[in-house]
């Protein structure tokens, strides 16, 4: 069984954000990047798959600027067999948009013939969470969003969604399309051998115009800002004050 | 590995069983270094954003090891002395313990560079499992690999490479540290060609979880340093014991022990390299170590250095954060340059090293 993952170039999560000034987007230059952490996770998956012999290629997918080479040498390092970068010069935390995306994507899965697409839930640029769906959609697949386990049984997938109430187990069959929820797994390091043999792993690079399908945005951003600085709380004395202010003040309770 | 490497080495593997270990070395080396320099370019990285994919990867990986997994932990480990048994296992997974030993003997085959790198990180988060895994890196597997028979290799390489056992380097003794050449530790031949070991060597890193230990002793007084030789003693060979650990001020969480033989005898094959070869192998691996040494006090310095920084940025006096007082912006400036100067020599002597050159200088230098 052949696993398509995604993986896309982010602003790492552990960098303070900033917005340029002109408020067109947030400020990308000179900040660390690197692999969106839910797109991590569905990668760890999919090598998981591998070990347990459920998959027999893991190919690694990154729509980006050519930097997005190192975000898939790391999908390589951590086990993915080869790799194949879209390359674009559109922003893609803001122009490339999910449907975009998902088209590119869709005739990725038409040219590789995967049996299982992972990706990450959602991005945590654009945090959309919409490529995924999209995706499943103009494939015609089953999906199922936010996995907490992904198990194959033959040519059917049984996995466990999270929801606002607890889990779901919902079993589909193949092929389909999952995104990875944060429970699913831990992803591993790079060991340093697989870091060598990464090296020698295959790149295709193509560029995103070269697919055919329309990338125009559908919706353009006007302003980005920040949000505004939380005021500082109240300490209430009792309930009786508490009732008062929601009532009075704050005016959420008629 | 490319075919002329395989080639190399299966021609290596005939001739050595053919020529003896001292010819085989040098010709060895010279060819290698052939090698090297005919397919190499000078490298000359001296920032982050110059080095090549693996060494970035290599970078972004310890970071995020260092982060993640040695920070929260590295206070406890000191105060309590503790020896971190499970980091140190999941960076033999990770191949950290082996770095530039070829992956045919359990290591990751990396060059110097990137465990210059990989060091500075590990130590940035925690200098006691940096200088475990520099000990183990540099001075065990160092020797054991440029020296080694394929038979010694196959016992005290591969599983040392892998993380799956850890070795120490017994030069130093009570009487003699920085004079190599004074070894009072002795090693006699017996008529069946094994030796027995006497003697005691201070201050062994690693002594206490050490699987085994290449051990110098003096097998001819009258050669002066050129009767040393280096031996492979494993940990549960009867003579062999340890000292109580010092208590130290710092980097706490290694063990740091006196290596005790008493009567110690070992099999005739656990001489490594030649007889008299001691000093050399020592002097060369300790070249070596220097870099590994040099990076770990990088990692510390770096790790200071942040935590200067973001504690001047924090800490208010007169109304304002201390690090818009000059004085304050002055030493976080030398701090900074004194730690980019440093790097730049450390990655220098790497680099110098990886291109098979004579690195002594560069190495002193960096560890200063």
């Amino acid at each position: 069984m052949r696993v398509l993952v995604g993986v896309k170039r982010v602003i790492d999560y552990a960098v303070k954000v900033r917005v340029a000034a002109n408020k067109s987007g947030v400020e990308l230059q000179n900040v660390k990047m690197s692999m969106n952490p839910f797109c991590e996770i569905a990668v760890e998956e999919a090598i998981r798959l591998k070990e347990t012999k459920k998959a027999t290629e893991v190919v690694a997918v990154s729509i980006g600027p050519k930097q997005a080479q190192d975000t898939l040498r790391t999908a390589l390092a951590m086990g993915a067999d080869r790799g194949i970068l879209v390359t674009t010069d559109m922003r893609i935390d803001q122009e490339l948009q999910p449907l975009s995306v998902a088209k590119i994507l869709a005739k990725i899965v038409e040219e590789e013939d995967p049996s299982l697409v992972l990706l990450g839930k959602q991005s945590i640029d654009g945090d959309c969470a919409q490529t995924g769906p999209m995706l499943a959609g103009l494939l015609n697949w089953p999906q199922v969003t936010f996995a907490a386990s992904v198990d194959v049984d033959g040519d059917k997938f049984r996995v466990e969604r999270e929801t606002d109430s607890g889990t779901e187990i919902l079993e589909v069959a193949s092929p389909a399309l999952v995104t990875c929820d944060l429970r699913l797994n831990e992803p591993r390091y790079a060991t340093l051998p697989n870091i060598m043999k990464a090296k020698k792993k295959k790149i295709d690079t193509r560029a995103a115009e070269d697919f055919g399908v329309d990338l125009t945005p559908r919706y353009e951003i006007l302003e980005v800002v920040e949000p505004a600085p939380r005021e500082a709380g109240i300490l209430v004395e009792d309930v009786d004050q508490l009732v008062d202010k929601l009532k009075n003040e704050a005016k959420v309770i008629g | 590995k490319s075919t002329f490497s395989r080639l190399f080495s299966w021609a290596r593997f005939v001739l050595q069983a053919l020529i003896p270990t001292r010819t085989m070395l040098v010709c060895h080396r010279r060819l290698r270094g052939l090698l090297r320099r005919s397919a190499s370019v000078v490298r000359n990285y001296t920032s982050h954003s110059q080095l090549p994919e693996e060494h970035r990867m290599v970078y972004e990986m310890c970071r995020q090891f260092a982060d993640d997994e040695l920070v929260p932990i590295a206070g406890k480990l000191d105060k309590e002395h503790l020896y971190p048994a499970d980091v140190i296992s999941k960076l033999g997974e990770l191949g950290m313990m082996g770095v530039s030993v070829d992956t045919d003997h359990g290591g990751a085959g990396m060059d110097y560079l990137a465990y210059a790198i990989a060091i500075e990180e590990i130590s940035r988060g925690c200098a006691s499992t940096g200088i475990i895994m520099s000990v183990n890196n540099s001075l065990y597997c160092g020797p054991v690999d440029k020296f080694a028979t394929p038979e010694q290799k196959e016992a005290f390489l591969t599983p040392y490479a892998a993380g799956e056992k850890l070795g120490c380097f017994g030069l130093s003794e009570p009487g003699n540290g920085s004079d190599a050449g004074a070894a009072s530790t002795t090693a006699t031949e017996n008529d069946d060609g094994s030796w027995t070991l006497n003697g005691r060597k201070a201050w062994i890193t690693n002594a206490h979880e050490a699987d085994a230990a290449v051990v110098f002793a003096t097998t001819d007084k009258s050669l002066k340093h050129k009767g040393i030789s280096a031996f492979i003693v494993p940990r549960d060979t009867p003579g062999f014991s340890l000292g109580n650990k010092e208590d130290k001020l710092g980097i706490r969480a290694s063990s740091t022990a006196d290596l005790v033989f008493e009567n110690c005898t070992v099999p005739a094959d656990s001489i490594l390299g030649d007889k008299g070869m001691g000093f050399k192998i020592a002097m060369m691996t300790l070249d070596a170590g220097r870099i590994g040494v040099a990076s770990q006090a990088l990692g510390i310095a770096q790790a200071a250095l942040e935590c200067a920084t973001k504690y001047a940025q924090g800490r208010e006096a007169f109304g304002k954060p201390i690090s818009s007082l000059y004085a304050i912006q002055l030493k976080l400036s030398e701090m900074a340059c004194k730690v980019d100067a440093a790097r730049l020599l450390t990655w220098r002597a790497a680099m110098i090293k990886d291109e098979n050159k004579n690195y002594t200088k560069e190495a002193a230098m960096a560890k200063l």
